[in-house]
């Protein structure tokens, strides 16, 4: 994966430099949401693994202890299923915790918790968990398998969740602002490759941008390339270079999978006709099989192609910097994809 | 297991009014008088799932759940039917909820006591895995603390329950966090088909508090006032500050683990042993003894509960099924169809907010740092066979003074001498 260029994060729609401030990086983003929405509400709190004196294991918690006191920074034991069982308690009494995962890949030991007991409460017992799970996810940084994954689908997989995974700072503060006040349970992905890779200047005020809403990155008219998180600066990348050619490709951030922005991505297709999904995520069962599907539903006579998909191989994630690279797309694999699409 | 743990309660009544009593008897009566109609309702092929019997058991749902107030929270197990009556939730609920009906508190969306209200009655709806009501009841509890408001919190979970990973980090966790919830953990002996020996080579499981470093209790969770009175001790001492209490409710499940089950696993002496114990049976011919309760007095409570039983039993038979799109309802709350959950605040919301709330984000430990060392005579780690190891067991004293295994035999706690943690090596 190439560095990342500011300037990838300032081709969207919004416009929100304003021309005061400096520019913050992505990790500086959601610092600055859970602090700006523990000012706004005491109900807000946070509780995790290490995310007290330490400031979390990345430092997005930061500074919040000595601002907030231990009863709203809680410092927890190594217990997944606790800290999502106590958020879920917590919400139940109006508090609106937020629970840091202290790598996305320990998501895996509460999965129970967050399947059984926090998604299905509000379809059951009309008893809504306004938590919020986040914390740092994806490869790209040489993790290893414990530290790179990409679970968001067996969260996607699970009505009663909502799963919002970002790809610029803007986006980051405004989505977790808005995950924080949502009334639903949200998993929120933070890809660690973006932590301090790009910078943007944000809007001085308060600000949300919401959940279930993709945003046109690139227009264009050739194909359309559906992505998100780290993927969707590689596809930028990739459009770049099949502009060179005369290809113009309409590139689409999800910013949420869980609900899933059919509107936008069936409005892009229908005017491309063409569609290729580029997703870090394994293969098998990842988003791209949804979209297919939608697309094959409700938009089957706009395709001239097949729908293709770039993502990471259905392995596990390797360590060895040349075993990753390989198993991670990249914007040569999304060059070549988007190219052979175009031919159709 | 010893099974002597009982009758000598009938002396030590001082503490209950006969209001109490009554109450303790009535809702141990209603406990078993529900199930006997959804017994009945299941032969008749109208409960829509499963049945699970709390035969034998009811002394601890009602005990239990007579210890907490109104403003405190309970999320009860699949068995602990006594425990939402005397929480104030309608037999009319639970006979809807098993039916599927559309006028129960799920509309039918799930069954037996898997319902919960937020608003008023404080009760969390339980799921089947188990476990997994302990850090919820955990962040309730903390939550309530947060808000100023002086709540205790109360789960239970079976000798069966007690062997899952979210059970250890649920207790470690409201142990370290000293929420103040209390567990009440009901050894029926038997998880399904498996027996408790089968399950932990422990004799108490109360004995796991220890390495909590939480103060627990053993009662014969067949006498009722016994149960009563530890958990009304234990539900003081956890709103007092003293952190989370379990406590080892000593029972028999005297049923199969649902109705399809007959339990011929269990051997026929131990179920006849268990019958002359009958926790309403005892409890009622002390209540006798006592003139705490008269033929007329039985007579009256007698009708109360029929007559209850009859029209909610009715109104439940009468319900319609729910609608089948109702199905695709409610997954998310929206806005403004569903709860709105507000903190209640009961104490001042600026102690938690800048500049109250600014803290020197340091660990203080104890022995080390800022020139407060002791030379490491009370660092709390020893290596080795030092002579500070050999203080263990006094500074294992000091730092939980107040973690001693109770064992109740008879409606009063008496301290056990706790045995000291002698250093394994």
């Amino acid at each position: 994966m190439a560095e990342i260029k500011t300037s990838a994060t300032n081709g969207a729609a919004h416009q929100t430099a304003n021309g005061h401030g400096e520019p913050v990086t992505f990790l500086e983003a959601i610092k600055q949401a859970i602090f700006e929405e523990m000012e706004r509400d005491p109900a807000v709190v946070l509780l995790g693994e290490d995310v007290g004196v330490y400031g979390g294991a990345f430092k997005t918690s930061e500074g919040l202890l000595e601002r907030f006191g231990w009863e709203r920074v809680i410092d927890t034991p190594i217990s997944e299923s606790a800290i999502i069982g106590a958020a879920c308690g917590m919400s139940y009494l109006g508090l609106r915790p937020i629970a840091e995962m202290q790598f996305i890949d320990f998501i895996a030991c509460c999965f129970n918790q967050l399947t059984n007991f926090v998604a299905k409460g509000h379809y059951l017992w009309n008893a809504p968990a306004p938590i919020v799970v986040r914390g740092p996810s994806g490869g790209g940084v040489h993790g290893g398998p414990f530290h790179s994954a990409n679970p968001e689908m067996y969260f996607v997989h699970t009505p009663g969740l909502k799963v919002v995974y970002p790809s610029t700072p803007y986006d980051a503060k405004g989505l977790l602002k808005a995950a924080i006040r949502d009334n639903n349970p949200v998993l929120f992905f933070e890809h660690k490759f973006l932590y301090r890779r790009i910078k943007e200047v944000l809007p001085v005020g308060d600000y949300t941008v919401p959940l279930g809403k993709a945003i046109v990155r690139r227009e264009g008219k050739h194909l359309t390339i559906v992505s998100y998180a780290a993927m969707m600066h590689t596809a930028l990348e990739a459009a770049e270079a099949l502009a060179k050619e005369g290809i113009e490709a309409e590139v689409i951030d999800l910013r949420t999978l869980l609900p899933l922005d059919e509107e936008t991505i069936l409005e892009s297709v229908k005017k491309t006709n063409r569609c290729l999904v580029v997703h870090e995520d394994t293969k098998t069962g990842g988003i791209a099989g949804e979209i297919a599907a939608v697309l094959c539903e409700k938009a089957f006579g706009y395709l001239d192609g097949p729908l293709m998909r770039v993502t990471a191989l259905d392995t596990p994630v390797p360590y060895a910097p040349p075993l990753e690279e390989h198993f991670l797309p990249n914007a040569k694999k999304i060059f070549a994809a988007a190219k052979e699409l175009a031919r159709y | 297991m010893k099974t002597d743990l009982h009758k000598d309660h009938l002396r030590k009544d001082k503490d209950l009014t006969r209001q109490q009593y009554l109450d303790l008897y009535y809702y141990m009566r209603l406990n078993r008088a529900v199930e006997d109609t959804m017994v009945k309702l299941f032969r008749q092929n109208k409960i829509v799932g499963g049945l699970y019997s709390s035969l034998g058991q009811e002394a601890i749902s009602v005990g239990t759940a007579y210890a907490l107030e109104k403003k405190d929270w309970l999320a009860p197990m699949i068995r602990n039917i006594g425990a939402l009556l005397v929480k104030g939730v309608p037999p009319r609920d639970i006979f809807t909820q098993h039916m599927a009906k559309y006028t129960s508190p799920t509309l039918g969306k799930d069954g037996t006591s898997h319902f919960g209200d937020l608003d008023n009655l404080h009760i969390v709806s339980p799921i089947s895995m188990l476990g997994d009501l302990i850090p919820v009841m955990t962040g309730v509890a903390m939550a309530g603390r947060y808000l100023g408001q002086k709540i205790v919190s109360m789960t239970w979970i079976g000798d069966g329950g007690s062997s899952t990973g979210v059970f250890h980090e649920g207790l470690n966790f409201a142990a370290v966090q000293k929420a103040p919830f209390v567990l009440i953990l009901e050894n029926n002996q038997w998880a399904y088909s498996t027996p408790v020996k089968r399950q932990v080579p422990i004799e108490n499981l109360a004995d796991r508090a220890k390495a909590y470093g939480i103060a627990s209790y053993i009662v014969d969770g067949n006498d009722v006032v016994a149960v009563y009175r530890t958990a009304k001790e234990a539900v003081d001492r956890a709103r007092a500050g003293d952190g989370p209490i379990l406590i080892e409710a000593k029972t028999m499940r005297m049923r199969g683990h649902a109705q399809h089950d007959p339990a011929e696993y269990v051997p026929k002496d131990m179920f006849a042993h268990w019958k002359q114990r009958d926790p309403i049976e005892q409890y009622e011919k002390f209540l006798l003894e006592k003139k705490l309760l008269n033929a007329a007095t039985k007579k009256e409570l007698e009708e109360k509960m029929e007559a209850l039983l009859n029209k909610d039993r009715d109104f439940a038979e009468a319900s319609p099924m729910p609608p089948p799109e109702l199905a695709e309802k409610g997954v998310y709350c929206t806005g403004d169809d569903c709860h709105k959950i507000a903190a209640k605040w009961e104490r001042d919301k600026s102690e938690v907010m800048p500049p109250k709330s600014n803290i020197a984000a340091v660990w203080k430990v104890a022995g080390f740092g800022a020139g407060q060392g002791s030379g490491g005579k009370n660092a709390p780690i020893h290596f080795g066979d030092t002579a500070a190891a050999e203080e263990q067991e006094d500074n294992e004293a000091k730092l939980s003074p107040k973690a001693p295994t109770k064992v109740v035999r008879n409606g009063a706690a008496k301290t056990a001498k706790v045995r000291a943690g002698k250093a394994q090596r």
